[in-house]
């Protein structure tokens, strides 16, 4: 696992080298373009802040009244079972619904635990490599006109699954 | 969905508080988050511009198109009953080289027209088509090679290496993708089997 984390300090370096190195040899105006592209981001960062602000209160009430930790309580003995840690239970099943409420979620954990922790290690993965299911669905199947979906939901649901387990084995690793 | 979501938390969260008479963290917590969303989009606000730049680039580079072409063969693989050379492909590739890429907003205004077209070659029909089902089916699983939000805000909460759980993340996502690409392939083959019979 060392060796995953020090290749991990390679990636995002090496994706500049060879999108700049690439610029240069295509002779285009690179610093124009990040610049155009920047703005960009910098726009739908800001068109996303009104959903975090209601959410991140949400999350935060929710945090605030116990009702999370009563809630992992409740779930510990079921996925102790399968040694899953149940205080991330609540950030599985809410990313299928939708991104941005599990990300609330996320950040309580790193707040709680630290980003470093395994729970905070552990939901950063498991946050990277999840979508958002019924969601997705709903607006992709809607755009299309569809009513049955056949077994849609169970494959990305057996999709989901297998990443949640390729998470925790992962996480034994390290 | 994220109406009946966000009131249920509200409400759990207010009932529950007083509950456990814990009603004073409610208050305190539903101040603070807010002015902690708007801390946290400051970070996202630099990571996230500095990776669209970045992708900007890429695209003016033609890295973006090539890596679209690149695709080709497993779109091929993948949906063998789309006509060679219609739309249909094009905007799969580009939404699944968006999602490759961390770059989800961009991905979608891409997947929805591809879901247009699907629906063009399944005349309309109110039952998925194949294609459909494995298109979403690994749209849904989520290669992406960068969680770039993941890092903003791993960075945020004082991570001391944001992007540490780059390649663990990229291995997961992988073996998703994996498990939703043999889930599509066995089913397609299933649902063909079946059509034969009848």
């Amino acid at each position: 696992m060392n060796m995953l984390l020090y290749l991990s300090d390679f990636v995002i370096p090496l994706i500049f080298f060879y999108v700049i190195g690439m610029g240069f040899l295509m002779k285009i105006n690179i610093y124009d373009e990040f610049i155009k592209g920047a703005e960009d981001g910098f726009k739908v960062v800001l068109g996303i802040m009104p959903t975090l602000i209601g959410l991140m209160v949400a999350i935060g009430i929710l945090r605030g009244s116990g009702a999370l930790e009563m809630f992992a309580r409740v779930i510990a003995p079921v996925t102790s079972l399968i040694s899953f840690p149940a205080q991330l239970v609540p950030l599985v099943v809410v990313k299928m619904f939708s991104s941005s409420a599990a990300t609330s979620l996320l950040l309580d954990v790193y707040k709680q635990f630290g980003p470093d922790s395994y729970l905070g290690q552990l939901g950063s993965i498991l946050m990277s490599c999840s979508e958002t299911i019924f969601y997705t669905m709903a607006v992709y199947f809607m755009t299309a006109g569809v009513k049955k979906t056949r077994y849609t939901l169970a494959g990305a649901l057996f999709a989901t699954f297998a990443g949640i387990i390729a998470s925790m084995v992962l996480m034994k690793m390290f | 969905m994220i109406n009946y979501l966000w009131g249920a938390m509200i409400l759990a969260g207010v009932v529950v508080g007083m509950a456990t008479g814990r009603i004073g963290e409610v208050s305190t917590a539903s101040i603070n988050s807010s002015k902690e969303a708007v801390t946290l989009c400051i970070t996202m606000l630099g990571v996230m511009s500095l990776w669209t730049g970045l992708m900007q680039v890429a695209k003016a580079a033609g890295i973006i198109e090539a890596l679209t072409k690149g695709l080709e063969p497993v779109i091929s693989f993948l949906f063998p009953t789309i006509p060679k050379k219609h739309k249909a492909r094009e905007y799969i590739a580009a939404n699944m080289i968006a999602n490759i890429l961390g770059l989800g907003w961009a991905a979608t205004p891409m997947g929805l027209k591809a879901m247009e077209e699907l629906k063009k070659l399944n005349n309309g029909s109110k039952i998925a088509s194949t294609d459909m089902c494995t298109f979403l089916i690994i749209n849904i699983s989520s290669l992406q090679v960068v969680p770039v939000s993941v890092i903003a805000y791993r960075s945020q909460y004082g991570s001391v290496n944001p992007a540490k759980i780059v390649v663990p993340a990229i291995i997961a996502t992988f073996i998703s993708t994996i498990a939703g690409v043999t889930f599509a392939v066995i089913a397609r083959k299933c649902a063909k089997d079946r059509e034969e019979e009848e």
